[in-house]
């Protein structure tokens, strides 16, 4: 038999606690959104306004019109998408490998993918800086491809790993008997059915790759800068002027909130299935 | 029994995901070994040259480097601690039946996919001490007379980064404990229904054994990730006022984009090691795992 809970024991159980916790995770964007459109007037006034009496897009005419605010787009979205391409290609060979064939050192090779995980940025952006110096790659974008890569090839390869024992064997195996080769059967059959799980994992990529900061500090300049060091700089050009901040703040979270929605299912479901069977 | 036949195939498919990753990690952090034996600084570059444990020898003496060691220690205590607490608690919430689940879950995610300097920009405002929406909010509700200005006093300002990192951290802990959850069957709530356990009975003894192996590898996750984070405490005080709020991280941070690559590397070795005695356990685990 089941327990019908009464409205109020919901209501204090669950509605007044998620409706707190929910007001905390969401009103700092709701703040930063307002902000973007309110007119100074009511910005700097005495009185705080929490929907504004006047709305206005200025910020935002100012920030693609004065400060050229699409290069640093056009600069992230190519890195993003190249830092993407290339991890996954790698990630889901190796993770093919890793869930496909018995070899030996197999272990020591999955162990070696998981301990990147361990290292600090901080302690991989020193001696990177002094390689991408002296390789001549200083300044563009494929030395920040090339960083972005210490962390997101692990984290790809892990989450790849899960997806493909997931899948089973027999399914190649079967076109295999038929005729097919290994790289046929792979492209044919596994391909189509690990697709959304790539797709999944390509998001998470994309993300990280579009909102890192510490390495793109150092590894970019006026022509290479990326999102987050734009919107770092506007901070220390603009200092106060907080109209303008919040719409730059916007511009670089849309994106990404777009790709997270479309893919946030299949994303959570690999994030989590690592850690729900191991 | 044949002898398996040697097969070049899966080393071949994992070759170009390891070089790339012996090229950009295990190379670099030989590299980095090397550096912090070493005096360099890139803005005195003819003054490179090796100079044994005297990078270390600074690093023990210097009254920063403590500070910042000790505040590392709180951060990712009270950081990792509080936003486990409140993870917990979303997820016990999103684990009940309501009208809109799904939509819930995934906009709660939005915290954890924000880029960390937009992340520091945004609480930069809401704690800024003229127009500040939390100083209108406590002032209105009679909590405070005068604004205060959380981020420039060090009485304040490491507890107000700290409310920012576990804003943050929530969400993961969210996703992951509730998955957790969902794998626990329903069998074992329905005996214990049976035998009368409350509410706080069977949260103890069956939702929390269960999920023992998620928190902890979230935990760790979380740890390591924490305590490497940057771009947070950068873009809110960039580590001031006088170092109250500076984390190991963000002072080999600082101390790299001045280009001090050598002192900085020592730095960063240690926190590195300091990770990996936090790591051993997780790392144990998944190779039996695997």
């Amino acid at each position: 038999m089941v327990k019908q809970k009464s409205l109020l024991q919901k209501t204090l159980l669950l509605y007044l606690p998620l409706v707190a916790i929910m007001l905390f995770l969401l009103f700092p964007f709701y703040w930063t959104f307002i902000t973007s459109i309110k007119p100074e007037s009511e910005l700097y006034g005495s009185v705080v306004t929490y929907w504004p009496e006047n709305i206005t897009f200025t910020a935002y005419q100012k920030l693609f019109g004065e400060f050229n605010f699409l290069l640093p787009m056009f600069n992230s979205f190519s890195v993003a998408t190249i830092t993407t391409i290339v991890t996954l290609t790698v990630s889901t060979l190796a993770a093919y490998a890793f869930t496909r064939f018995e070899f030996l050192g197999k272990k020591i090779f999955m162990g070696l993918f998981l301990t990147n995980n361990m290292f600090p940025n901080v302690l991989l952006l020193i001696p990177l800086f002094a390689i991408m110096r002296s390789l001549n790659l200083l300044y563009t974008p494929i030395s920040l491809v090339i960083a972005y890569a210490t962390f997101t090839i692990p984290f790809s390869v892990w989450m790849l790993t899960g997806y493909l024992k997931d899948l089973p064997s027999s399914l190649e195996e079967a076109a295999m008997i038929d005729g097919a080769n290994r790289a046929k059967a792979f492209v044919k059959v596994i391909l189509p059915v690990l697709m959304p799980s790539i797709i999944a994992t390509g998001v998470y990529i994309f993300i990280q790759s579009w909102n890192e900061y510490t390495f793109a500090v150092l590894f970019t300049n006026e022509e290479t800068r990326t999102i987050p060091v734009t919107l770092k700089n506007l901070i220390g050009q603009l200092g106060v002027q907080w109209d303008l901040l919040t719409a730059g703040g916007i511009i670089t979270i849309i994106p990404v909130c777009i790709i997270f929605f479309f893919a946030q299912r299949k994303l959570i479901e690999g994030m989590t299935a690592g850690s729900v069977k191991g | 029994m044949i002898r398996k036949k040697f097969n070049i195939w899966p080393y071949l498919l994992i070759a170009p995901a390891l070089l790339i990753v012996t090229f950009v990690v295990f190379l670099p952090v030989i590299e980095a070994i090397f550096m912090s034996f070493q005096q360099y600084d890139l803005r005195r570059p003819d003054q490179i040259a090796y100079i044994g444990f005297m990078n270390f020898a600074e690093m023990f003496s210097d009254p920063v480097f403590w500070q910042a060691l000790k505040n590392t220690v709180i951060w990712v205590v009270f950081g990792v601690g509080l936003q486990f607490v409140f993870g917990f608690l979303l997820a016990l919430l999103l684990n009940q039946q309501f009208k809109g689940r799904g939509v819930v879950r995934a906009v709660s995610l939005i915290p954890w996919a924000t880029p960390g300097v937009l992340i520091g920009l945004m609480w930069k405002w809401i704690y800024d001490g003229s127009y500040g929406v939390l100083n209108d909010l406590l002032m209105k509700l009679g909590l405070i007379d005068q604004p205060i200005i959380f981020l420039s006093q060090t009485s304040t300002a490491f507890g107000s980064v700290i409310v920012t990192i576990i804003w943050q951290g929530i969400p993961f802990f969210a996703i992951m404990i509730l998955a957790g959850l969902q794998a626990i069957s329903t069998e074992m709530y329905e005996a214990a229904d049976i035998d009368g356990a409350t509410r706080l009975q069977k949260l103890w003894r069956i939702t929390i054994p269960s999920l023992k192996n998620v928190i902890f590898i979230t935990i760790l996750l979380r740890v390591i990730w924490v305590a490497n984070s940057v771009d947070i405490i950068h873009n809110m005080t960039g580590g001031g006022p006088s170092y109250s709020t500076q984390t190991l991280s963000v002072y080999i941070f600082n101390k790299a984009t001045v280009l001090d690559l050598g002192y900085s590397s020592s730095m960063a070795l240690f926190l590195m090691l300091m990770l990996a005695i936090v790591a051993i356990p997780y790392l144990r685990n998944s190779f039996k795992e695997r």
